[in-house]
Formats: structure tokens, C-alpha cells, sequence
């Protein structure tokens, strides 16, 4: 089962180094790592989806690294969560037509052309860009690359939250 | 008017501001910005034969006092060398500040002459670590690194420093509050769980109270003595914990583990509820864990909360620091006791006098028959009733030591416990003899384990740090040796060490020690004699022992600690 951890650390050279050495060494599944800023510049926050059941230790252990300020297991329901991907398919003159209106249905971009290919940017719910990808499968991929998963608990008052967010 | 100072010099200083006294290590052209301001300083500099040697030296300073020991080196192999030391203080939670020069900012990814990414390969094997990239820094990392070392759960830090940083000048100013938004280690357990656990303890039958090696680290052994007889509880201690509480106490199981003793091992798997206090359910104490104390409820008492439930899950989870904690359970424990004694456990202490009768420790000395270790650790507590600290190399030597050794007092007890690393004992015990020169310090080594480190004999005879090591000359490496007649068939590969070469004593004296040798168990105590006379100079003693005795009880690995091997008949 996979899991979302959003983890606040310290805005230092090397805390990704650092995160991704912790999992190595302990032996937990890396399945996406994001980094990036956050509101506050002292502060960075990563986004971390993880294979396996020992979420517990993930989670302890990543607070036990010094740069680290906050981790938070984002429930599914209570998380939103995005991804962008770019992907060029073949899209030969005579099944363009379909395809276009087939991206149309996922609000997919067309961002190039080529004389045999179409790549389109999709940005959304990771289980959106699984559809569509599905969906292109019967073109051929050509090319794929995902952003990686952005996550950020709902807001506590929010109407399309349900339960309590758990922190850990 | 702030004064300028070069990073070295702001180095020194702020190693100054720390209290350090002493620093383990040996220069080289990265750090050498750093060798001359130290000329100057008070800060004690011993140089060690090899950075190995500086970085266990500063270990077993920090064991045997508690306070954080220093070592330095130079980039490149300096800094490699210092790996093994730091992944040893690591595994044992041992407080050791590293500094390690590196080739210049400008240079460093150009594969410049001695460069090695330190702060990469140090990075698993420290609690936290530094590249300090402007001289301004360095009075804050220098404070925060000794921080960070000391407190929560102890643990190496290593700060690494670019010549060109240390050449730099800078204002000096003090270091600022300490700024760590995301280390915040607890100290006190909460109330609830303290509660809880008190409790569990009072309507226990069965309890054993599990001391580990944050007994001493928290410098709880008395509290921890205070508990187990205020709420009568057995406790064994942990190869880490030995010392933290007394052997010679009416509720003292011994060592569990391994090699530990039939009770200790018996009482935790037959046992109703584990006590664990700065323990981690190490492999080497559990056996399978699937059949570890399969009755037991536990209670986990740990300053680093990644430790519970790590291994096996908590009933009632404590994260606080041991002897907080304790002195809550202690206060606790009154209330809920109310003037009454606490239960008698009569069938279970019974039950464990039962244990301890059917299965003591033993061993015999034929007169005329080799040497055993157990009989050389014997007489040498006898001859200085117990008053050493003892320090252990890695392997059979080690696990009697342990067993036979009765000890009373925390930091008695210096060992590699969680890595195992052989040549540990030597530089480990001059630390330990710099942070306390009043006490006797004898290092208890196997011949393999002296070989791969004795050099560091020079360093003790030239400083002036009168150590005694006692070579348990066996011949081999017993430890693998054991194993191989065990559990493959008796196919020795590899073990062979050869009693003669080197001539101990012939080496002790060329290292400016004392070199003596006792080959027959009559010679035991005279030479021991003639060993603690010594005090002005290292002495190193060989004794020629038995090299096919075994080490027992053993729990084979990964077997079940209800399958205790008590002697090679069991194996049969
Ligand atoms: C650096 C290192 N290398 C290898 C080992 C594996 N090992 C464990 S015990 C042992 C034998 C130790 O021999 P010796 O020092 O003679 O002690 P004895 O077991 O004979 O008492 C070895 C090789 C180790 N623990 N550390
Ligand atoms: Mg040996």
C-alpha cells in the first residue's frame, strides 16, 4: 500500500541527501520524492510516496534526522493531492482526430508536434493521469516523465474533508 | 574591539569555550591551519599512530566520563579512517566530536589531492554532520555539533572544514543560542504512560527489569538501583548495561544475549512483563524475535523514540531520557505503593534461584592443564577487587570478561557493543586512562583484535599513559574458530593466528611497555602481580591460553532464546 507523507524540513545544502540516504539505509521504498519551497524560505517541504507497511519507523525516523521540522501521514480523502506529466504518443495523421478529442476529455494540452508524434501536458489527480495514460496506451507511448506527487492536507475546516488529520 | 581571528584559531577557541581538554589525532595538510593555534592552547593534543586509534581514543574517553570526546584528522584518508571509530560511537550511542580537514572550497569536486567526499561518507554513520563553507559559521557549528553530540540520544558528529576556511579571518564572537527548530529530544515521560507502566509493573508476577546501555549514558545507575528494589524487580543488564547495576545485588540476573547466562535469557522468556530502560531489543539480546518472550508485555523506555516499537512493539511507550523517566516511575511507585511493600513474587524469585543454581557460570582450571580466560579474569578481579575499568576487545576474550567480571559501578565497562569492532580495546582503554589517569585501566584484548591496533602502545608509552593490556593469546580468532567447530563441521578456514609470532613481550618493549608472559595457570597471579606493580609505563601481559575453549551459553543466530546451548554437549 502506498502512502503520502508531507515532511517540513530546514532549508540546508544536502536535506534531500540526507532523506533520500535515511531511506536507502534503512531499506524503505522510495516510490516519489518532490522538493521544492514553501511560504516560509527558511523552510523546505517534500513530498514522499512510499511503498510498505513500516510507515511507523518512516516516520520516526525521518523526524530523528536533525533538518527535519514536521511530518505529516496525509490520509487519502483528506489530502489533495496533484502530479503533472508530459507525454509524447504516436499519433499518426489518420488517428489524430480521436486523440485530440480523447485529450480534450482529460483537459491535456497539446505543448508539441511533430510530424509523427503529439506531446501533451496533463497536470492533476495522479488517478487522472493513470486514466489517460491508459487511454494512450492503445497509440503508443513514445516518451513519459511525471513531476512526482504534490500533496497538502485539506484545510481543517474544509467541506470536502472527512475524519481528522492525523499527524504524527 | 572584536578581535580577528583566523578560522583555525576560532576553531581552537571554540573547542576552548567547550570544556575540551584533550583532542585525539594526527595532523596533515588539510588540517594543518589548525595544528598551530593548538600550540597555544591549554587543549591536551595526544598523537595517535593512526586515526583509528584518535577516533576510539576519543570513545573511550567519552565512555569512561560522560563527557564528549574530540578527535581530528586530516581530509582524504584521514577523514576514511576515521569511519570505523565513527560508526562504532554511533551504534553505541557514544557522544564523540569529529573535525576533519578538506581541501579547499575551489578544489573540492575536482578530485583534488587528498579529497574525499566526507561529508557523504560520514553522513550514515553520524548522528548529524557538517561541511562548514564560510569561517563566520564556525563558532555556531562548533557549539551546535558538542549540542548535538551530548544531548537526547548521544552520538558522533563530525564537522568537516575546508583549509581555506580555516585560513580565513574572521570577527570573533561567541557562538549564538543554539537554533535546531527540528531537535527537540524529549526528557521527561509523560505522566499518563508513567502511570500506565506502574501499574502494569505492580500487578506484573513475572517481571524482569531490561537495563540497557542509556543507563549509563543517562547516569541512572543510581536511580535504576532505587526502582528494581523499591518495586522488587530482577534486572539484567545488557552487554552495554554491565556495570549499571551491581552483579554482586540480590536482584542482579547477570548479562542476557548471546553468551549471556541461563537465568538472565530463561527470566526474559519465560517473563510476564520486560521492563526495557535504554535497551533496543538488539539482535544479539532477542535471538528470533518471533519467539523472543512470547508472554511478555513491555514496557519501552527510550529518549529516542524511533527505538520503540523498532524491534517489538510497546505496550505502554515512554520517550524520555532514563533517568527522568526513573525518577518519575520512583515517584510513581510511591504513590501507588502508599507505605505498602511492593509483591513479594516469591514463586518467581524462586524460581530464578532455581535457574541460577541448576546453571551458574562455570568453568574449571585444571593446575596442570592450559590456561583459561576465565581464571585470569578471576584473579585480576580478585587482585584489584574489582576496582579497573576494564575494557574489551571483540570476540571470546570479550564475552568473558563480560560474564566473569563482576561489576559494580557504570563506566567499569568499556566495550564495542553494537558494531563488534575488533581493535576497539587498546586505543579505547588510553582514552579512557587520559579522562581518568586515577584509575587503574586494564584493557582485556583477544591477540587478533591487539594486532589490528597495538600500535597505539606507542602513542600510550610516549605520552605517558600507563595502560595495561592483557593479551588473551589463544592463537586464533577464537571467536570465528567457535563457530566453524560448531556449525561448519570443525572445517577451520582462516583462523590461524600462530601462537609465536609476534613475541608479545618482545613487541611490548620495542613499543617502550612493559612486556610480561604467563604460560602455565600457576604463573596467572605473579605476573598479574608484577603487571599491577607497574606505574609508570604501559604494560602489555600475554597469557597462553587454552586455544579450544568455547564460549557458553550460547543462543546460536537466529535460534530461539528457549533453545540455550549450555556446553558442546548440547550440540551433539
Ligand atoms: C574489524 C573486525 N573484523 C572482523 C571481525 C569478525 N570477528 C569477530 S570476533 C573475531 C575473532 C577475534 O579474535 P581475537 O581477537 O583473537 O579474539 P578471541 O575470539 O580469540 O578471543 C573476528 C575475526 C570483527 N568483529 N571486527
Ligand atoms: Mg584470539
Amino acid at each position: 500500500m502506498k502512502h503520502v507523507i508531507s515532511v517540513t524540513v530546514e532549508n540546508k545544502p544536502g536535506v534531500l541527501a540526507r532523506i533520500s540516504s535515511m531511506f536507502a539505509r534503512r531499506g524503505f521504498n522510495i516510490h516519489s520524492l518532490t522538493v521544492g519551497p514553501t511560504e516560509d524560505p527558511r523552510l523546505s517541504r517534500m513530498t514522499v510516496v512510499v511503498d510498505g507497511p513500516e510507515m511507523e519507523q518512516i516516520v520516526k525516523q525521518l523526524y530523528k534526522l536533525v533538518h527535519t521540522v514536521k511530518v505529516t501521514e496525509l490520509e487519502p480523502g483528506e489530502t489533495i493531492e496533484r502530479e503533472i506529466m508530459l507525454v509524447r504518443v504516436n499519433a499518426d495523421p489518420t488517428r489524430r482526430g480521436e486523440l485530440l478529442d480523447a485529450a480534450n476529455l482529460f483537459s491535456a494540452k497539446v505543448v508539441d508536434v511533430g510530424a509523427t508524434t503529439v506531446t501533451f501536458e496533463v497536470a492533476g489527480e495522479p488517478s487522472t493521469l493513470n486514466d489517460f495514460l491508459e487511454l494512450l496506451r492503445t497509440y503508443g507511448i513514445v516518451t513519459l516523465v511525471k513531476s512526482g506527487r504534490i500533496a497538502l492536507a485539506k484545510d481543517q475546516k474544509s467541506t470536502t474533508r472527512r475524519g481528522r488529520l492525523r499527524t504524527a | 574591539m572584536a578581535e580577528t581571528l583566523t578560522g583555525a584559531q576560532a576553531l581552537i577557541r571554540s573547542l576552548e569555550h567547550e570544556g575540551v581538554e584533550v583532542v585525539f589525532g594526527v595532523p596533515g595538510g588539510a588540517i594543518l591551519p589548525a595544528y598551530d593555534p593548538l600550540l597555544d592552547s591549554p587543549i591536551r593534543h595526544v598523537l595517535a599512530r593512526h586515526e583509528q586509534g584518535a577516533g576510539h581514543m576519543a570513545s573511550g574517553y567519552a565512555h569512561a566520563t560522560g563527557r564528549v570526546g574530540v578527535c581530528m584528522a586530516t581530509s582524504g584518508p584521514g577523514a576514511t579512517n576515521l569511519i570505523t571509530p565513527l560508526q562504532d560511537a554511533y551504534m553505541d550511542s557514544v557522544p564523540v566530536v569529529a573535525i576533519t580537514g578538506q581541501v579547499a572550497t575551489k578544489s573540492i569536486g575536482m578530485d583534488a589531492f587528498q579529497e574525499a567526499h566526507t561529508w557523504g561518507i560520514s553522513m550514515p554513520c553520524t548522528k548529524h554532520n557538517y561541511l562548514v563553507t564560510t569561517v563566520e559559521e564556525l563558532p555556531d557549528v562548533i557549539a551546535e555539533a558538542f549540542h548535538l553530540a551530548a544531548t537526547g540520544r548521544p552520538g558522533p558528529v563530525l564537522v568537516d572544514i575546508p583549509k581555506n576556511v580555516l585560513n580565513a579571518e574572521m570577527q570573533w564572537h561567541r557562538p549564538g543560542a543554539i537554533d535546531l527548530p527540528g531537535y527537540k529530544p524529549s526528557v521527561k515521560g509523560h505522566p499518563r504512560q508513567v502511570k500506565a507502566a506502574v501499574r502494569l509493573i505492580h500487578e506484573s508476577e513475572r517481571p524482569v527489569l531490561y537495563a540497557g546501555g542509556g543507563i549509563i549514558k543517562a547516569n541512572a545507575a543510581d536511580r535504576l538501583r532505587r526502582f528494581a528494589e523499591q518495586a522488587n524487580l530482577p534486572v539484567v543488564t545488557t552487554l552495554m548495561a554491565r556495570g549499571a547495576f551491581p552483579d554482586t545485588h540480590p536482584l542482579a540476573l547477570g548479562m542476557p544475549g548471546m553468551h549471556g547466562n541461563y537465568t538472565a535469557i530463561t527470566a526474559m522468556q519465560r517473563s510476564d512483563l520486560l521492563v526495557a530502560i535504554g535497551a533496543r531489543f538488539d539482535d544479539r539480546v532477542t535471538g528470533d524475535v518471533s519467539t523472543f518472550a512470547p508472554e511478555a508485555k513491555v514496557i519501552h523506555v527510550d529518549v529516542d523514540p524511533a527505538e520503540i516499537g523498532k524491534v517489538r512493539t510497546a505496550d505502554v511507550p515512554i520517550v524520555g531520557d532514563a533517568g527522568v523517566v526513573l525518577e518519575q516511575l520512583i515517584e510513581a511507585m510511591d504513590r501507588l505503593l502508599d507505605g505498602e511493600e511492593p509483591p513479594a513474587r516469591e514463586a518467581w524469585f524462586a524460581q530464578l534461584r532455581t535457574w541460577q543454581e541448576e546453571h551458574p557460570l562455570t568453568y574449571e582450571q585444571d593446575p596442570n592443564g592450559p590456561i583459561q580466560q576465565q581464571y585470569v579474569i578471576e584473579k585480576l578481579h580478585e587482585l584489584t577487587g574489582g576496582d579497573a575499568i576494564v575494557v574489551a576487545g571483540v570476540g571470546q576474550h570479550q564475552m568473558w570478561a563480560s560474564q566473569f567480571w563482576r561489576f559494580t559501578r557504570p563506566r567499569s565497562w568499556i566495550n564495542s557493543g553494537g558494531l563488534g569492532t575488533m581493535g576497539f580495546a587498546v586505543p579505547a582503554a588510553i582514552g579512557a586512562k587520559v579522562g581518568r589517569p586515577d584509575d587503574l585501566v586494564f584493557a582485556i584484548d583477544g591477540d587478533g583484535c591487539f594486532q589490528m591496533t597495538s600500535q597505539e602502545l606507542i602513542t600510550a608509552a610516549t605520552e605517558g599513559i600507563p595502560i595495561k593490556v592483557a593479551v588473551m593469546n589463544n592463537g586464533s580468532l577464537g571467536m570465528v574458530k567457535q563457530w566453524q567447530r560448531l556449525f561448519y563441521g570443525g572445517r577451520y578456514s582462516a583462523i590461524d593466528l600462530t601462537t609465536q609470532v609476534p613475541d608479545y613481550v618482545k613487541l611490548a618493549e620495542a613499543m617502550g611497555c612493559v612486556g610480561l608472559r604467563a604460560e602455565s595457570p600457576g604463573e596467572v597471579v605473579p605476573t598479574l602481580e608484577k603487571a599491577l606493580a607497574v606505574e609508570d609505563r604501559p604494560v602489555v601481559v600475554e597469557f597462553r591460553v587454552d586455544p579450544d575453549a568455547m564460549v557458553f551459553p550460547m543462543v546460536p543466530a537466529g535460534a530461539s532464546n528457549d533453545d540455550v546451548v549450555l556446553g558442546p554437549e548440547d550440540l551433539a
